[in-house]
């Protein structure tokens, strides 16, 4: 099949005060495919990120990668390789997209040097055949002036533009995998649709399976094929998008949807969500949405497991048993969503 | 007569630097005017760059204009001493995007909402604790966080501890500078839903600062569209949404990513990016970047002035024919 990438139970930890140890990432499964978006969604702290660095064997110390957790790129077991063999995963077979390119760019090396090194680390070409590529990817990434740009460094540049050569930087190696971790959240928005149509084009061109990590729905529509929401560490809804969007289901999405203002339909006040995201250590037992959420119920003590609600459409929540075609989206103003 | 009557506004700032004195000077805010009544909210709209929070500063005299009038509450605010600015400042306050950077992190946060009731000798003794566990209840939080510090508390309760501070003088206007933008989106909507609340309960006046047209029609009844400087369109919100008659405000509006997959719009991407505000183009500003099928050799030259053109007010020589995103957007 064209599926690339199986996450399965993945579980990343960190020491906690005393002994004991935290779970910002706890039990999270999903595949990408070739050629499609899967959106992994939810507000900070909600372990997306740290989800994302966990497929390059990146989780900063002093966290780990707890045992039964499995990640398979292809034919390849991504938790068992070791040195070189997990440095050729990295930007060759899994590329990545930052939130600040200005950080994650070598600031005293010209934008065609950082480009042509990913395409001379992965391929056997001349420094002038990595030149050209590099050229190619900054026109395919809408810089304007690529031939000039070539030889300009970072800081020469705006926003938008390093962003764009961390885009184009991305798929030199022409990886089966993107990752792209709130690639435009820093940039102004009109900047970020052109970022965005970019991104497609380039899945689109090459191929390539991509993660989008974002905490903008908005982004989502009409992009993502799937969407996963995560909350606590826990994937809570996963859906096709389209479904989601007209369908979202668990108590958590609902508040998410009720949160965001429109710029068309009817203006009512928002209905946010009651609190904020409580840190690793203070998740209580049960569903861990359960004391912000205004459907609990004494099942909710109790941890749910991942719920079908539709065709390809599951939740974590146990409202999910209740109604056989699904929870009506109660108690929560909808806006345009009915 | 306004709240606040702003006219003619213009900041520049100059490069510091030794070397290159007298080198192009950056024209953040470039002939910006607007009035604000009792009550109500405008929102100041634009990207990075654009010269919105510089308005906002400048109008406080947080940093001192260039040229132009603000007139608060019958009072010639760029003619005001340190001691008359000073007093008048209980009347003005600013809440940042950032309210971490704003709040002394070694300061309990009661001290930091206490600190304008005592400048400004609003209260004594006992009093001034009362005041400000009031304030906090007002803003939603306990008020036995007062003897607590900024590091303590997540964004969300940051912000609403900078609203607490700002409110404290009782003021009648205040600067919102991206008050929601760093937040989360479930905590964005509580703040928006609390600053709705105090401005109808205390009757303020807000200059909301924004980027995100999405909360800009949520917060407030009129829009100012900013580009390099200078408003380049202000009406009604839903009358500028439903109809933007300046190609800036049509692109920025169809960039504006929407939840949901039945309604995705014709997007206008943008070619090129914001000019340097220290060298603008002549002309109309946006004229090198601009879709409009009409853009000519007078758009190069001539810089068009703000003139109602329908519900709105736009600064385009070709307002009336602006196309909408449907139909400038090269694929549908």
């Amino acid at each position: 099949m064209s599926r690339v990438l199986d996450v399965d139970n993945l579980r990343v930890s960190f020491p906690a005060a005393g002994n004991g140890r935290v779970y910002p990432v706890d039990g999270v499964s999903f595949t990408l495919e070739r050629g499609r978006t899967l959106a992994l969604v939810g507000e900070s702290g909600c372990g997306k990120s740290l989800t994302s660095l966990a497929l390059l064997r990146l989780v900063p110390t002093p966290g780990r990668i707890e045992e039964g957790s499995r990640i398979r790129l292809g034919d390849t077991d991504v938790l068992g390789l070791k040195g070189e063999s997990l440095r050729r995963i990295r930007g060759r077979r899994i590329g990545m997209v930052f939130q600040d390119p200005m950080t994650s760019l070598n600031p005293v090396f010209t934008v065609g040097d950082q480009i042509a090194e990913g395409v001379l680390a992965h391929f056997d070409v001349s420094r002038a055949e990595a030149r050209r590529r590099a050229l190619t990817l900054l026109q395919e990434v809408g810089i304007p002036d690529p031939v000039a740009r070539l030889d300009a460094y970072p800081h020469q540049l705006s926003g938008g533009m390093r962003q764009r050569v961390m885009i184009a930087i991305a798929p030199s190696a022409e990886p089966e995998i993107l990752v792209a971790d709130e690639p435009t959240t820093a940039l102004d928005v009109t900047v970020q649709a052109q970022i965005l149509e970019v991104l497609d084009r380039l899945r689109d061109s090459h191929g390539m399976a991509v993660l989008l990590i974002t905490h903008d729905l908005g982004i989502v529509a009409g992009r993502a094929d799937r969407v996963a929401v995560m909350y606590a560490g826990q994937i809570v809804e996963e859906a096709p998008t389209d479904e989601l969007f007209a369908r979202p289901s668990h108590p958590y999405t609902q508040g998410l949807f009720a949160s965001v203002p429109r710029i068309t339909g009817p203006i009512e006040r928002l209905s946010p969500i009651r609190g904020s995201v409580p840190p690793p250590g203070a998740w209580p037992g049960g569903c861990r949405f359960r004391p912000r959420c205004p459907k609990a119920f004494d099942k909710s003590e109790t941890m749910p497991p991942l719920l079908v609600v539709g065709p390809d459409h599951r939740m974590r929540c146990w409202l999910a048993e209740q109604e056989g075609e699904g929870p009506g989206p109660v108690g929560f103003a909808q806006g345009d969503h009915p | 007569m306004s709240l606040l009557h702003v006219r003619d506004l213009v900041k520049h700032y100059h490069s510091g630097s030794l070397f290159r004195a007298g080198a192009h000077p950056v024209r953040a805010v470039e002939g910006v005017s607007f009035d604000v009544e009792t009550g109500e909210t405008l929102a100041l709209v634009g990207e990075s760059g654009c010269g919105k929070s510089s308005v906002g500063r400048t109008i406080l005299r947080l940093q001192e204009p260039t040229a132009g009038t603000a007139v608060f509450e019958g009072t010639d605010l760029f003619a005001l001493d340190r001691i008359a600015l000073r007093r008048m400042r209980r009347r003005m306050q600013i809440i940042f995007q950032d309210p971490y950077s704003s709040l002394n992190p070694r300061m309990t946060v009661g001290a930091a909402i206490a600190e304008g009731i005592e400048i400004h000798r609003l209260a004594r003794g006992k009093e001034v604790g009362r005041r400000v566990g009031a304030l906090l209840e007002e803003v939603g939080l306990d008020p036995g966080y007062a003897t607590r510090y900024p590091h303590e508390f997540s964004g969300g309760q940051r912000q609403r501890i900078g609203i607490a501070r700002a409110l404290a003088v009782q003021p009648s206007f205040v600067v919102c500078d991206e008050p929601v933008s760093a937040l989360d989106v479930s905590v964005q909507a509580q703040v928006l839903n609390l600053l709705a609340d105090l401005q109808r309960e205390r009757g303020l006046s807000y200059l909301f600062i924004a980027h995100d047209l999405a909360v800009v029609r949520q917060i407030a009844r009129r829009v100012a569209v900013m580009y390099l400087g200078k408003i380049v369109e202000k009406g009604p919100t839903e009358e500028l949404l439903r109809q933007p008659r300046h190609p800036y405000t049509v692109a920025l509006l169809s960039a504006v990513p929407e939840p949901d997959p039945t309604r995705q719009r014709s997007r206008i991407v943008l070619t090129g990016d914001l000019p340097s505000p220290s060298n603008p183009p002549p002309g109309c500003p946006f004229h090198p970047r601009c879709f409009h099928p009409r853009r000519d050799e007078r758009c190069r030259i001539e810089v068009p002035l703000l003139r109602q053109v329908g519900a709105t007010r736009a600064a385009c020589h070709y307002a009336e024919t602006t196309p909408s995103a449907e139909a400038a957007a090269p694929s549908g």
